[in-house]
C-alpha cells in the first residue's frame, strides 16, 4: 500500500471515519483529503469533533471504523508502525506540551537525536536556525517556565518542524494563549505555509482561516457539514448551521 | 509590619497580611535534645559522684565511645548499602508496575504490597534464617555474614516504598507529556528514560529522603538479629560496665542522640525541599 503512493495522491486520505467513546459518537463519518502544500483548515462549534479526528490522523487515538491513509500507510492497519507514522506527521498541541526540564534548544534537539538519531552537531545548527525561525533567537537556553504562552508555543512548532515532517497538525494551538500573543504563533504558521508546508489546523481564528486556508471545512456533531474554499464558505455558505456559526463568530 | 504611610486623605482598608505569633524563647528540637541529654548527664554523674571510686557515666561514654561510634558507623553503613540496593531494585519494581505487559504489573504489584506490608523486622527475621550462611557459585563459596544479610533485609521494604514512590511520581506527570513525546515518535522506553523519569527526580527526592531516615533509625534491629552494630555493643558496654543501673539512660541516650544527630537534618532538609517543590 505504501509503495502505490505517490507525491501527487494526497498525503492525509479520511474515509468515512467514525469514532465512538463508549457510547457516544463523536465523529460520524467524516471524509477529506489534504493534498501537498495545502493548507486546510477545520471550524466549528466546541465539541463537534475536531479535534478528535486530527488525534485520529496521528494515531494517538484509534478510530471505530473508516479509514485513514498518512502517505498511503493505513492508520488502522493492525500491524501498524506508528513511530513511522509519526516521523511523517508533526503535531502542535493547545497546551504546548514542551519538555519543562529541557530548555527550548534541547526541547527542539531531542527527537532528531534520540529517534533519528541524527549527529548532534548538525542537529544544533538546524534547531538554532529554526529557533531563529520562529523568531526565538537568544532564547535557546530558557527553560519553558521562563517563556510567555506565545513563545513556548513557537518553540512546540519548532520541535515538531526539527522532525522534518511532510504535514503539520495544529490543535487549536491559539485557544490558550493571551490575545496580544495569538499574533505571533499565527504569523509564524502563516510563513511555515508560505514555505509550502502542508498544514492541517483545527482553529478558531476565522479571520486567519480565511487569509491562509486553501480549503475550510465546517464540522459541526461530528459531521462536515459544509467545505469549500474560504472566500465562498465565509461569504456565502449554504447551510443554515454554518450560516448560523458564522454570524456568532465574525 | 510597618503600616504603609497614607498618601491621600480617605480611609482605607490596606491590605494585611496574618503574622503568626511567635514564642517568646523558640527551643528548636535539636537543642531541646540536647539539653535533655546534658540533663540525663547532670543527674546521673551526680548520682555517681556518691560513689567516688567509680567512674562517671560522662567518662565511661567517653571511654568507649570509639566502639560505640564504630558501630553507628556500622549502622550507617548498613543502611546506606540498604538504600542503594533498595533504590536500585524499586526502581525496577516500580517500573514493572508502570508495565504495558499486564501480567508482569499484576505480579510486581503484589510483590510490592506484600513487601509494604510486612513488619520490617519480621521480613529481617525470614532473611537472616532462611539464607544460608554461604553460597557456593561454580566452586566458589561465598561467605554471607549477618551484617550482609541484615542488609538485604532491609532492602527488601525500601525496594517496595520506593517502587511505590516512582509510580506514584510517574503517574503524576500530565498525560499530556506522554502525548507530546508519542507524536514525536519516541520508544516508550525512549519516553520513559528521557522525558517522564527526570521530570520525577525532584518529586521523588522528599519521599525518597524520609525513606531513608527511617532505614537508618530501622538499622538497630538488626541488634537482634546479632549484627554488631551500635544497640548490640551499647547493651556489650553497659554489662561490661557492670549493669550498673544509672548508667543505662546515659549508655541508650548516648545512641539516641548519635540517631538524632543523624537523622534529624535528613528530615529538616526533606521538608525544606517539600516546601520548595510546591511553591514551583
Amino acid at each position: 500500500m505504501a509503495a502505490s503512493w505517490t507525491p501527487d495522491q494526497p498525503i492525509v486520505q479520511c474515509v468515512d471515519v467514525r469514532k465512538s467513546f463508549g457510547a457516544l459518537e463523536v465523529l460520524k463519518g467524516i471524509s477529506l483529503s489534504v493534498k501537498k502544500g495545502e493548507v486546510i483548515c477545520i471550524i466549528g462549534p466546541s465539541g463537534s469533533g475536531k479535534s478528535t479526528l486530527i488525534r485520529c490522523i496521528n494515531a494517538l487515538q484509534p478510530i471505530s471504523s473508516g479509514s485513514i491513509q498518512i502517505e498511503g500507510i493505513e492508520v488502522t492497519a493492525p500491524k501498524l508502525d506508528k513511530l513511522a507514522l509519526r516521523r511523517k506527521v508533526g503535531m502542535v498541541f493547545q497546551q504546548y506540551n514542551l519538555f519543562p526540564h529541557k530548555t527550548a534548544l534541547q526541547n527542539v534537539m531531542m527527537a532528531p537525536i534520540h529517534v533519528l538519531r541524527q549527529n548532534r552537531a548538525e542537529v544544533e545548527v538546524r534547531a538554532r536556525a529554526l529557533l531563529a525561525k520562529v523568531r526565538l533567537a537568544g532564547k535557546e537556553d530558557s527553560y519553558p517556565g521562563e517563556l510567555s504562552g506565545g513563545q513556548q508555543q513557537r518553540v512546540a512548532i519548532a520541535r515538531s518542524l526539527a522532525m522534518r515532517p511532510d504535514i503539520m497538525l495544529f490543535d487549536e494551538v491559539t485557544a490558550a494563549l493571551d490575545p496580544e500573543t495569538v499574533k505571533e504563533v499565527l504569523v509564524t504558521i502563516r510563513e511555515l505555509a508560505e514555505d509550502g508546508m502542508t498544514c492541517l489546523l483545527v482553529t478558531h481564528e476565522m479571520n486567519f482561516a480565511r487569509e491562509v486556508a486553501d480549503h475550510v471545512y465546517f464540522t459541526d456533531r461530528g459531521v462536515i457539514v459544509e467545505h469549500g474554499p474560504p472566500e465562498t464558505l465565509f461569504t456565502a455558505a449554504k447551510d443554515e448551521r454554518t450560516q448560523r456559526f458564522l454570524s456568532q463568530v465574525l | 509590619m510597618k503600616p504603609a504611610e497614607p498618601v491621600h486623605g480617605f480611609a482605607v482598608l490596606l491590605p494585611y497580611r496574618l503574622v503568626p505569633t511567635r514564642m517568646s524563647v523558640r527551643i528548636s528540637p535539636l537543642s531541646a535534645a540536647i539539653i535533655c541529654f546534658c540533663a540525663i548527664m547532670a543527674v546521673s554523674t551526680a548520682w555517681a559522684q556518691t560513689t567516688p571510686t567509680m567512674l562517671s557515666p560522662l567518662q565511661i561514654i567517653l571511654k568507649w565511645s570509639p566502639l560505640l561510634l564504630r558501630g553507628f558507623a556500622f549502622n550507617i553503613l548498613i543502611s546506606l548499602l540498604a538504600m542503594l540496593l533498595g533504590t536500585v531494585a524499586g526502581l525496577g519494581l516500580g517500573l514493572a508496575l508502570l508495565s504495558e505487559f499486564r501480567p508482569l504489573a499484576s505480579v510486581s504489584w503484589l510483590v510490592t504490597q506484600f513487601f509494604r506490608n510486612a513488619p520490617w523486622l519480621v521480613l529481617l527475621f525470614f532473611v537472616m534464617f532462611l539464607v544460608p550462611f554461604q553460597i557456593t557459585i561454580f566452586k566458589t563459596t561465598i561467605p554471607l555474614p549477618d551484617w550482609v544479610k541484615a542488609t538485604v533485609g532491609f532492602a527488601l521494604p525500601v525496594m517496595a516504598n520506593v517502587a511505590e514512590v516512582v509510580r506514584g511520581a510517574v503517574r503524576s506527570v500530565p498525560s499530556t507529556q506522554w502525548e507530546a513525546a508519542e507524536s514525536l515518535s519516541f520508544t516508550r522506553r525512549q519516553m520513559m528514560w528521557l522525558i517522564i523519569l527526570p521530570q520525577c527526580i525532584k518529586r521523588m527526592l522528599p519521599p525518597w529522603m524520609n525513606i531513608y531516615a527511617l532505614v537508618a533509625m530501622a538499622t538497630v534491629l538488626a541488634s537482634i538479629v546479632g549484627v554488631s552494630e551500635m544497640l548490640t555493643l551499647t547493651a556489650q558496654v553497659h554489662a561490661a560496665e557492670g549493669g550498673r543501673p544509672e548508667l543505662f539512660a546515659p549508655l541508650y541516650g548516648f545512641a539516641l542522640l548519635c540517631f538524632f544527630l543523624y537523622c534529624y537534618p535528613i528530615n529538616l532538609w526533606t521538608a525544606r525541599l517539600e516546601r520548595r517543590f510546591r511553591i514551583r
